[in-house]
């Protein structure tokens, strides 16, 4: 076989081994998917985050409008402060609320916007002011113990004698 | 042998054992200086990735696509007991992607490929072809090895990613075309849990590293090699089993670096 022919050949082997690399980067995991041109940030303050991590989804009605940026505590407020790049088409109003929602039961989180009624639009920099905490199992449960331990006596099961 | 004897010779072989990863480690800082002249001259390794890559083509492909059907159905058993069936096609990619992809890749690779740069090198060395380029003041490092490094650093992660891919397709045709999971789930799932960085650029960091040591292995136990025939056979095995070794341990050490638990 001539240098041309192994040439080629090698040609043939690279071009399979980066199709397979493309395959992977864009049918198998997630690069399709980014936030792709122009972004706009925003930021929220929340008592407590949660699991909330970087690059997870924002959400407006279930469909993904956003990812987050970056997050920080606030050493004034001692809150969460997150801030999130949205897609430069989606334009909320300047009172949309922000909550940290769960997808399905044992899900990852992420931020859901509910969107307000105001005719102006919240750009560059702003702060959404109403804003939901995760909800933390733990606080779930020490609350539901609490409510427990304060029915009245007789509904607890008697004592064995 | 007397019982005195042992510690003297246990001595005597850690010493050994010191001096030989001492030796190892002169090969490689040498066989890197060479490495950029063999830059220099791109059809030498082109032929090289030839010999390397392509041939090892159909046993990387079809071991893939086996590897692939076995975790499809492997994966669909375990997930049914938990109606999760849906994540097959995550099961599948992360496995491939983050692990079995860069480690069994690597061990055929070593098989395949490492064994014949060693018995190559080695039969040139014992033929005095070796020798016989030194008399030429042509250095067999830069005209023989360096080549074939180079070759073995290109085509280990194109292999590992092929390897990869075939595995995935062929999860596809078992878990969707067979078994019937919901193709738009088998995708999307995969999708939405495989990271393009954390998982399959790590993969291909994996797999890089374990070229390095496949290639290295197999043409220092070459070039090292008793030019004889016992010595050639005994050192294509040794390259099998320090390249296996090698692989599985660094693959340890590279997932505790890499991946650590989702935070």
């Amino acid at each position: 076989m001539g240098r041309r022919g192994v040439e080629t050949l090698v040609g043939l082997f690279v071009l399979l081994g980066i199709l397979a690399i493309l395959f992977l980067a864009l049918r198998a995991a997630n690069l399709g998917n980014f936030v792709i041109g122009e972004t706009y940030l925003i930021t929220a303050r929340f008592d407590n985050i949660g699991g909330l991590k970087v690059r997870s989804p924002v959400k407006s009605a279930g469909v993904t409008v956003g990812r987050i940026k970056a997050i920080a505590l606030d050493t004034n407020t001692y809150q969460g402060r997150v801030t999130m790049e949205l897609e430069q088409g989606m334009l909320f109003p300047s009172d949309t609320s922000a909550k940290i929602l769960t997808s399905g039961l044992l899900g990852d989180q992420f931020i859901g916007l509910v969107p307000g009624g105001s005719d102006k639009n919240l750009e560059e920099g702003a702060e959404i002011k109403l804003t939901q905490s995760a909800v933390l199992l733990e606080n779930l449960i020490g609350q539901f113990l609490y409510n427990k331990a304060a029915d009245p006596p007789d509904a607890a099961p008697a004592p064995a004698k | 042998m007397r019982p005195g004897d042992i510690l003297p010779r246990l001595g005597v072989q850690a010493l050994d054992l010191l001096r030989g990863l001492g030796h190892a480690t002169f090969f490689v800082i040498d066989l890197l200086r060479n490495s950029v002249s063999a830059i220099t001259r791109p059809f030498l390794t082109i032929a090289q990735i030839h010999a390397i890559g392509n041939r090892s083509l159909v046993i990387i492909m079809a071991s893939g696509l086996a590897v692939g059907f076995v975790l499809a159905l492997q994966g669909y058993y375990t997930l049914s007991r938990y109606g999760a069936t849906a994540s097959l096609g995550l099961v599948v990619a992360l496995s491939l992607v983050r692990e079995l992809g860069p480690v069994v890749t690597a061990l055929l690779f070593a098989g395949r490929a490492g064994t014949s740069l060693t018995a190559e090198i080695g039969l040139m060395k014992a033929g005095e072809q070796l020798a016989a380029m030194e008399m030429m003041a042509v250095d067999p490092k830069a005209r023989v090895l360096a080549p074939r490094l180079l070759a073995g650093l290109i085509a280990m992660p194109l292999l590992a990613a092929l390897f990869s891919a075939i595995g995935i397709l062929g999860g596809y045709v078992v878990g969707v075309l067979m078994i019937g999971i919901d193709s738009g789930a088998f995708w999307s799932q995969m999708q939405n849990g495989v990271d393009a960085i954390d998982d399959v650029g790590n993969g291909m960091v994996k797999s890089f590293v374990f070229g390095i040591a496949c290639t290295v292995t197999a043409l220092y136990q070459g070039f090292e090699a008793t030019p004889t025939p016992e010595g050639v056979s005994e050192a294509t095995t040794r390259t099998v089993v320090i390249s296996s070794l090698l692989v599985l341990g660094l693959d340890f050490v590279l997932t505790a670096l890499m991946f650590t638990a989702p935070s």
